[in-house]
């Protein structure tokens, strides 16, 4: 038989041949998506597309770089929601005012994001659009109900993180249409929240990793919410934990028999990191982990 | 100065320029801890890495590799990427035909050793994923990489064999027209292990064996390699500039692989970005090149890719280690029994063979015993051939004989450190020769120890481990100890001709002293970085008298420093920092008799210290050696018949081998709920005898230790049963950086090697040998307590909590595929009464 042979396996880490447009606004952006076609990738900081590129596992004909694309960047406060840049870099993440005040969890996710240099070029939007399911992002994004602004050639639509990560690398963001802004609650003082990563040197991906947010009132846990990377093809929320900590005191067995439920109804991979079962066990460690932390950190 | 000088041009040029003649220096260089001349250079990336070298009309070669491990070629069509556009040439390996030859093994440790033909591009079989098949070269080498997609390639798969035991089978042939997978049996024998072993037996001792798997490494040079090779105009002569450790080995080699004179070839080491063993190879991109280049008369630049360098540059380890320890029932070793599988890989590359028979000699360590018995079988399976890696059959044989003297300990109910102390060689009984034939000349285990218990805290730690255990906590502590040594300073000739190498270990080293005082050291060593230029302008300005900043270090290029056997195995400083001195003060002789003949006394009354001549008794009379060397150089007043030089040279071919040692312990907390070890305290007590930059040593013991903790805790190449590299980028080969180390606590303690003049011993490796064992080691030891003797490297999280779930006697489940996930697989047998 004989073999197409590409790049991959001459491993030149060279990549194909591509057109490179910057346009400089979303709607001349959604314009070139719109007349490149499908081959079209947005490029939104690189660092996942670009190895992709050099292994030659993809073959876009044009990349449509939004680093250009001023009004993409940045955070805002909208009533009882912070307005999330796509473009915004991991690194302004990190320091931004706003989001250390009302979703620390976004930060404390993103502070475990591979290693400065990459956090200075990632950006947000990138990482919740690429929808790798070991990304810490995307499992922060569903446990703070965030909303995902995406525009097209037929304007703008709100998707819910819900129904945002549809698969495995997939999400709602249809062909021409771009990730434009994420929404997310601003949530007060009352919530606690903690992110639990666990991965074998400190630029890798998570094995697992779980976000935790805790409202509490006193010493009970009003409410919770878990958001689980990496233990299957989307983040998922780990749901009967969730469930079962409403009301919880944070005084006697209740978060350890909650956090006991956080592998339910996961389906995690096998990799050379870890067998599912590993990963359930280490779900349910890091969850309980996490909610003690956050609990903790409410006031 | 008793006499002026009349040097003509020179003379009044220096006269002009004062500050050209610097004053000797009178502070000793050697043991200054000196920032390293060539830091600024090689970190800032201003200088020349191979891939930084452009020549007029350089063309760019690409490489077709097999994306399959094992096949059958029926066809290459190259034609296809000859219509891309940029592309100028395109060859298989029929294309260039006899031209290719095949490439070198050094080392046929066996007169039978099965030794196949390795071809530079492959002819009619691919036999590891990443093999050389085709080759496109074009103007730049983003129109290469496009073009490798249109070459044709019709492959007919074959079965893969990736495991030793299965390979040994025979069933898979990795060369089928040898009718076996294996390339040789190596034994060694000194003793009688069988009477050894009989004695523990007969009374009431313990015979303890075990299984160690030393993982397959990818080495990982933070510069991939890169070769230029530029075609003199002046007629058949070719400069081949290649990020290699080994220049002059490679000159001898590519002009016998070639075929090409040897004097028409110049090879050059420009700037080398690390090695680690891996450029310690004759590769196929070289000999391509090369060839290429010579087909073409234009030069050409390859330059690896990441991807590449995991799959096509030699990987390390690779061993199967069944090791079996004879002992009485107080703990007096016995004998030591090894039988050792040793992946080839593939095919044999230049010192393949060599690194695990290397081992045999270092099994037995710093212990007495009465036998030693040593097997070692070299198996090819259908992956990238192994080679040197740091340490190079050190390392693992460290790692065996540490991991089971604690084992011993344990079975012997002794403490770990009593069991060595026990054993070890005293300080007293050096010179020593071991079991191994080897004669120790120097050290002392016991001072090293003494220190390193000391900064470690080792009662404390010990008492903390207890604690933790009585009270159930979920975090439990344990201790591991490496009480190593080394064989370092490759090598005395004869010792490797014994050993069927095909060279020899000497070192190279000149000395030119310029007019004006300055010097220029030519050294046969090639760092890659060491930081040769730094260490050798401080030996040679403490045996010249010179300033330090007086000195330039000139390395690499096998025409500015044409005599050399290069820089591994911890050789360099032990055997060409020696050579330096050596001619230096064959420089210092023949000066000293210039400045007798210019001070007017006799040569015996004439002294030298710090750069001055003086008379004895005439305190008066006095001139520097940089006044010799202007004097020398006019050369109107030399002594009658004197050659006008007062250069030199030193070939040093060692007496031994050096035996750094030291002692290592390692605290590592284990978290039993999710399995992950993390280190918490390490100290290192290296003995590496005299000391010439101790930032230097530091530097060399800090990346050696990263090195063998990244084995312990983190890298493996793990191969699929198709032979497909599944860690084939730096996701999945897990390289540890410094958020993942902890700080480690450094101590020396300096017991000069006597078979050497300045007392060195190296430190390229201290570091990688000792500490694997001592990290796990104490992995162990935080959970022994929970039934596990033995966890696989590199210790997961997972493989720590599935040996702690399993409770240490097996049972671990099988993963998917073929991946070993490890956890205890060994087996006690305690023999006699106990």
């Amino acid at each position: 038989m004989a073999w197409p042979l590409g790049g991959h396996a001459g491993g030149t880490v060279i990549p194909p041949e591509f057109d490179y447009l910057r346009p400089h606004s979303v709607s001349d952006a959604v314009t070139e998506l719109g007349r490149v076609g499908e081959d079209a990738k947005v490029l939104a900081g690189g660092q996942s597309l670009l190895p992709l590129l050099r292994l030659r596992l993809a073959y876009p004909t044009a990349l449509v770089d939004l680093a250009g694309v001023g009004e993409l960047r940045g955070v805002r406060q909208d009533g009882d929601q912070l307005v999330i840049g796509a473009m915004t870099t991991h690194h302004e993440v990190l320091r931004d005012p706003l989001i250390l005040r009302y979703a620390p969890v976004l930060a404390q996710a993103t502070a475990t994001v591979a290693d400065p240099a990459v956090r200075h070029r990632g950006t947000l939007g990138g990482a919740l659009a690429h929808a790798d399911p070991a990304g810490d992002l995307p499992a922060v994004a569903l446990a703070l109900d965030a909303a995902f602004v995406i525009e097209g050639p037929d304007g703008r639509r709100t998707v819910p993180a819900t129904e945002f990560f549809s698969d495995y690398l997939e999400t709602a963001i249809g062909p021409g249409e771009l990730l434009v802004e994420i929404r997310v609650p601003a949530l007060g003082p009352e919530w606690g929240t903690a992110y639990e990563k666990f991965n074998r040197v400190a630029q890798a991906w998570a094995i697992v990793g779980v976000a935790a947010l805790v409202r509490r009132e006193g010493d009970t846990i009003a409410e919770a919410r878990i958001g689980l990377t990496n233990m299957g093809p989307t983040p998922l929320r780990a749901s009967a934990a969730e469930a079962a900590l409403a009301g919880v005191s944070l005084h006697n067995g209740g978060i350890a028999a909650a956090a006991g439920l956080a592998a339910e109804d996961t389906e995690p991979s096998a990799d050379l990191s870890a067998q599912p079962d590993y990963r359930q066990h280490l779900a349910r460690v890091l969850t309980g982990r996490a909610l003690r932390a956050a609990a903790a950190a409410a006031s | 100065m008793t006499e002026q000088l009349d040097a003509g041009f020179v003379a009044e040029q220096i006269a002009e320029h004062p500050e050209q003649l610097d004053a000797p220096t009178a502070e000793r260089s050697i043991g200054q801890p000196l920032r390293r001349k060539e830091d600024r250079r090689l970190i800032t990336g201003r200088t020349r890495w191979t891939d930084n070298i452009t020549l007029p009309g350089l063309l760019h070669m690409a490489i077709l590799r097999s994306p399959i491990a094992h096949a059958r070629i029926n066809s290459v069509d190259v034609r296809p990427a000859l219509e891309r556009p940029g592309v100028i040439a395109a060859f298989s390996a029929a294309d260039l035909g006899e031209e290719l030859g095949v490439l070198p093994c050094a080392w046929p440790v066996t007169p039978d050793m099965v030794h196949p033909d390795h071809h530079p591009l492959a002819t009619d079989e691919v036999r590891h994923v990443g093999e050389a098949v085709a080759v496109v070269v074009a103007r730049d080498r983003y129109a290469a990489a496009d073009a490798l997609e249109a070459i044709e390639i019709d492959y007919e798969p074959l079965p893969a064999v990736t495991d030793m035991e299965e390979a040994l089978k025979d069933e898979v042939l990795v060369h089928s027209d040898k009718g076996t997978n294996k390339s040789f049996l190596w034994p060694f024998d000194s003793g009688d292990y069988d009477a050894a072993r009989a004695e523990a037996e007969a009374g009431g001792g313990v015979v303890l064996r075990r299984r160690y798997i030393q993982q397959r490494l990818v080495p990982a040079a933070m510069e991939p390699r890169a070769v230029v090779v530029e075609p003199l105009t002046e007629g058949d002569e070719y400069t081949v500039y290649t990020s290699t450790q080994i220049p002059h080995v490679l000159r001898l080699m590519l002009a016998l692989t070639v075929g090409m004179p040897e004097h028409r070839l110049r090879v050059v080491a420009p700037d080398v970005g690390g090695g680690f063993g891996s450029k310690l190879d004759v590769y196929a991109e070289e000999v391509i090149s090369l060839i290429v280049a010579r087909k073409l008369g234009r030069p050409v630049k390859w330059t690896e890719s990441r991807s590449e360098n995991f799959q096509a540059t030699i990987h390390g380890r690779d061993q199967i280690q069944d090791i079996e320890i004879a002992a009485t029932r107080d703990g007096k070793i016995l004998g030591l029994s090894v039988d050792l599988k040793a992946d080839m890989g593939a095919y044999l590359q230049l010192v393949t063979p060599g690194v695990p028979v290397l081992g045999a000699f270092m099994y037995n360590s710093i212990y007495k015993m009465d036998a030693l018995r040593f097997r070692c079988t070299g198996v090819f399976t259908t992956k990238t051939p192994t080679d040197a890696y740091r340490g190079a059959g050190r390392p693992e044989a460290t790692y065996a004989i540490e991991r089971i003297m604690t084992e011993l300990a344990h079975e012997l109910d002794i403490e770990p450190m009593e069991l060595r102390r026990k054993n070890w060689i005293r300080h007293e009984e050096f010179p020593y020769t071991t079991i191994a034939g080897l004669t120790y000349d120097s050290g002392n285990y016991e001072a090293a120890t003494a220190r390193a218990l000391e900064l470690f805290g080792y009662d404390e730690l010990r008492a903390e481990q207890q604690a933790r255990r009585d009270r159930d906590d979920p975090v439990q502590l344990g201790i591991g100890i490496s009480t190593f040594t080394e064989m370092c300073g490759l090598a005395p000739s004869r010792v490797l001709g014994s050993l069927s190498y095909g060279a020899g270990g000497w070192e190279a080293a000149t000395i030119r002293m310029l007019p004006t005082g300055k010097v220029e050291v030519v050294t046969g060593t090639t760092p890659h970085g060491q930081g040769h230029v730094t260490s050798w302008s401080q030996i040679a300005s403490d045996a010249l008298g010179v300033p330090f900043d007086d000195i330039n270090v000139i390395h690499g290029d096998t025409r500015s420093s044409p005599q050399g056997m290069d820089t591994y195995g911890s050789r360099s400083l032990v055997v060409g920092g020696v050579a330096v001195h050596l001619a230096a003060q064959k420089v210092v002789e023949k000066a000293r008799r210039v400045a007798a003949h210019l001070l007017e006394a006799a040569e015996g009354d004439v002294e030298f210290h710090a750069g001055t001549f003086s008379v004895k008794g005439s305190p008066d009379a006095r001139t520097t050696i940089q006044d010799v060397a202007l004097a020398t150089f006019a050369a109107h007043n030399l002594p009658d018949g004197m050659e006008p030089t007062i250069n030199a040279d030193a070939v040093l071919d060692p007496e031994n081998f050096s035996y750094p040692h030291g002692t290592h312990l390692c605290a590592v907390e284990v978290d039993t709920e999710t399995g992950r070890p993390t280190i918490r305290k390490y100290v290192a007590v290296d003995d590496v005898g005299t000391v010439i930059n101790p930032l230097i040593v530091e530097g060399q013991v800090h990346g050696g230790l990263a090195q063998g903790i990244a084995q312990a805790l983190y890298e493996e190449a793990v191969h699929d049963a198709d032979g497909n590299l599944v860690t084939g980028t730096m996701v999945d080969y897990l390289i540890p950086a410094a958020p993942d180390l902890p700080d480690f606590i450094t101590d020396r303690t300096e017991t000069p090697a006597t078979s050497n003049p300045l007392g060195v011993k190296g430190v390229g490796e201290a570091g990688t040998i000792a500490s694997t064992p001592a990290v796990v080691g104490a992995v162990v030891d935080a959970i022994r307590h929970l039934g596990v003797t033995d966890i696989r490297m590199p210790c997961t999280p997972e493989r720590v909590w599935r040996a702690i779930h399993s409770g240490g006697d097996g049972g671990v489940p099988a993963a998917s595929g073929t991946i070993a996930w490890g956890g205890p697989q060994t087996a006690t047998t305690a023999g006699g009464a106990a």
